[in-house]
């Protein structure tokens, strides 16, 4: 039927369609150039960044590149006995290379990521090697360590050799590649990352649901009273978003210290004993308590925007049909507030599962979280590639976080402000 | 059965929300059963103050409420058992058309097969059977509005309350649910009270008008009373057009009064005058001024038009008349013989009786 429809002609004989894309471009194109700096921004800050650390997760060229001949000889090993001569000659003529450059040293570090053990042997090497004979490599090497006489360490380099790795995802999650290639998990009492992605996900999760129970209150009150107030009401809670977070967070450290003001008070009252004064920080209390804090408003924002909008009238008509004041809450007034909740829930769930200063500093041990970890990994051990494999992770946790809230409640319904 | 005649009872209420100003002063008001009143008033005058007191939304800063011979003060909204239909509908926007009716059955906790039923009549009385699945979101807003008064009916209770129910509709659709409503309250028989600041809309519906201004009621009569026979000049003022004259009272016998205006006497009828002296504002209708009357009446006056306004079935003729420059006449288009042309003096005449001497502005 819709083929037979005859094409629509403009009064000067072109067709409607053509005419109407040609009216619009000018349109469109003004719209786009409009955008175009926050694109261009956007790719050059959010999308380039995060495609490096994407590739620098994965990316393991810098062992292929220094030891290629190596690499190449290798190809032939089955890994089962110790390699053959031609490839102790040609890791000889890589490493001797590698020595000229001074690059040695990054090999070691790489290497004793795959394998504890290689630092000590390569600088025995390096010394050794500069009064190492023409021919039989395999000899000479083997003699400088009892460990170049190990297949394993042998293997351990061979593990290295393509461009890229999911080792350092791997290790984010515990786990390793064997020497058998099987992929399992380390020993029991090695394992940090599984714990600290748990603790994220369990003070994440808590402080959402500690943000949505004060929040809740706070944005219906906001919602509700009369504009003279409200306005006061909402200032106090915009308040702590004029205040730096380092700020806050250290006034966190005052307040509930040992000898804090907290404590003192609770010492005064006479529910703590004065020489039995709880730890509420360097721990997850620590955490708890500042990250709610610090992401109350996240939760009461998008809150009060909805609660906003719902009539009065919806709460009378459900009191005057006769319900009790509880069920015209819970069936009515509950039920619209949902694109709220669901938007303050995501937001302070994902802001804080990647939280990263206040528990840095009021965490302590026990309260820290996968970004401290991250941020560890940054700094301290300059394993810039571990850190990118777990920030991924961390992302495409969220990702997953958000494409499961989609499933479950439409991201349609969600509402932030 | 024996209506009562103060089924809901309004005993010296008070209404003050800030303890500076009275909303509402010495509210004394009766409505019997089965009847239609309507609290008719300006934005401010209180009326939608005692709706909610009545509903329990508010609660009286003095005096009493008795709904049935019970007080009801003390009685919480939901348990007063009094339908409500709000300004802009309140329908609960994430329920269907039957789960919003279902709603005040289900708190009753009536059984499924006995709420159906309900919720069908009370869908049929409005006609909007074929409706129950939708949401309040896909209907038009006279749709909306008459889920609204099914809602408030379905669980049958003696009273209900509508704030303003029509005010957000256009003019055709609001006139015609002023005759559904009207319909359904005296099919059911059900005692209304009706909040609005639309006069036409009061006269069309009620048994009884309470005009509310300034916190009191000024008067509650029948519709055809309130406008032929205003006891105040804010009613007078407030219902229907008005054409007014102030003066003073010159004389006072027989039933009539003279009113002495700026340059002329005319004859009225006292009736907030007691004396000589008094100043006054005399009240007459439009429609009660003839030209040139064939009969004879006691007011002859004699005006100069203004402004002739073309009205379709009747034509607006604004009149100088001793030394009122808005005297208002309405003539029907149908005497056409009469020499209404701008700048033309003629002759205006009313009967005393019409003309109401009420207390001065």
């Amino acid at each position: 039927m819709s083929s037979e429809i005859k094409q629509i002609l403009t009064t000067d004989g072109i067709p409607l369609e053509v005419s109407l894309k040609k009216a619009e471009r000018k349109n469109k194109i003004k719209a786009f150039l409009l955008v175009a700096p926050l694109l261009l921004f956007l790719i050059i800050t959010y999308v380039f960044p995060i495609g490096d650390m994407l590739f620098r997760s994965i990316d393991d060229k810098m062992v292929t590149q220094m030891l290629p001949k190596t690499f190449k000889a290798m190809e032939t090993w089955d890994g089962q006995e110790l390699p053959e001569e031609e490839v102790f000659a040609a890791f000889h003529e890589d490493f001797i290379k590698l020595v000229e450059d001074k690059r040695e040293g990054k090999l070691s570090t790489q290497l004793n990521y795959t394998k504890n053990g290689f630092k000590s042997i390569i600088k025995k090497l390096r010394r050794k090697s500069k009064s190492f004979e023409e021919g039989n490599y395999k000899e000479q090497i083997m003699a400088v360590h009892k460990r170049w006489a190990d297949v394993e360490y042998w293997r351990a380099i061979k593990r290295r050799a393509p461009e890229f790795t999911s080792q350092k995802y791997l290790k984010g999650m515990d786990m390793y590649v064997n020497e058998e290639g099987k992929i399992v998990s380390v020993e029991e009492d090695r394992r940090i990352h599984r714990v600290l992605w748990l603790r994220t996900l369990e003070i994440a999760f808590f402080v959402t649901v500690f943000c949505f129970l004060m929040a809740y209150p706070i944005a219906h009150l906001l919602a509700t009273l009369p504009m003279k107030y409200s306005n006061l009401l909402m200032i106090c809670v915009l308040l702590p978003f004029w205040t730096s977070l380092l700020v806050r967070t250290a006034s966190w450290m005052i307040l509930l210290q040992q000898q804090g003001i907290v404590n003192d008070f609770f010492v005064g009252i006479g529910l703590v004993a004065d020489d039995n004064r709880p730890e509420m920080m360097y721990n997850k209390t620590g955490s708890y308590v500042a990250m709610t804090q610090i992401l109350l408003p996240f939760m009461v924002l998008p809150l009060y925007s909805v609660m906003k909008t719902i009539s009065p009238s919806l709460m009378r008509a459900g009191k005057s049909l006769g319900g009790t004041p509880f069920v015209a809450f819970w069936k009515v007034y509950f039920p619209l507030t949902i694109p709220g909740i669901g938007a303050g829930c995501l937001l302070v769930f994902i802001l804080a599962i990647g939280y990263y200063i206040t528990p840095a500093l009021v965490g302590g041990a026990s309260g820290t979280l996968i970004s401290n970890q991250i941020a560890f990994h940054m700094k301290s051990t300059l394993d810039w590639s571990f850190a990118s494999a777990m920030g991924l992770m961390l992302l495409s946790g969220v990702l997953v976080i958000y494409w499961l809230y989609n499933k479950i409640v439409g991201i349609d319904n969600i509402k932030l402000g | 059965m024996a209506s009562k005649k103060d089924f809901v009872k309004f005993d010296k209420v008070d209404k003050s929300y800030d303890g500076k100003v009275l909303v509402v002063k010495d509210l004394q008001l009766d409505i019997a059963e089965g009847e239609f009143i309507t609290m008719l008033g300006p934005s401010g005058s209180g009326k939608t103050t005692c709706l909610m007191m009545l509903a329990g939304f508010e609660t009286p800063t003095n005096g009493e409420i008795y709904l049935d011979g019970k007080a009801i003060s003390s009685i919480p909204p939901h348990k007063r058992g009094i339908g409500m239909v709000f300004q802009n509908y309140a329908l609960f926007p994430h329920m269907t058309v039957y789960e919003n009716l279902a709603f005040p059955l289900r708190v009753r906790k009536i059984p499924k097969d006995e709420a159906d039923k309900k919720i069908d009549k009370a869908l049929s009385m409005v006609s909007l059977q074929g409706f129950a699945a939708r949401m309040p979101g896909q209907l038009s807003g006279g749709q909306q509005q008459r889920v609204a008064v099914a809602r408030s009916l379905v669980f049958d209770p003696q009273l209900v309350l509508m704030d303003e129910p029509l005010g957000a509709l256009d003019k055709n659709l609001r006139e015609s649910m002023q005759y559904e409503i009207k319909h359904i309250h005296e099919s059911i028989g059900v005692t209304v009270v009706y909040v609005t600041h639309d006069q036409s809309e009061a006269l069309t519906m009620s048994n009884r008008i309470a005009v509310f201004n300034d916190g009191k009621v000024q008067q509650l009569s029948s519709p055809d009373e309130l406008y032929e026979k205003p006891v105040n000049s804010f009613v007078a003022e407030f219902i229907g057009e008005n054409n007014t004259f102030g003066g003073e009272v010159s004389d006072i016998s027989g039933g009539k009064c003279k009113v002495k205006l700026a340059n002329a006497e005319i004859l009225a009828n006292p009736i907030s005058v007691k004396g000589k002296g008094e100043r006054t504002t005399v009240s007459l209708r439009p429609e009660r001024a003839l030209i040139n009357p064939s009969t004879k009446m006691d007011n002859l006056h004699k005006g100069k038009i203004e402004e002739v306004i073309y009205h379709g079935d009747h034509t607006r003729v604004r009149i100088n008349l001793l030394g009122n420059p808005e005297f208002i006449l309405k003539v029907p288009n149908s005497s056409s013989n009469l020499d209404i042309k701008l700048g033309n003096e003629i002759n205006i005449g009313w009967n005393s009786d019409d003309a109401r001497a009420l207390d001065p502005k």
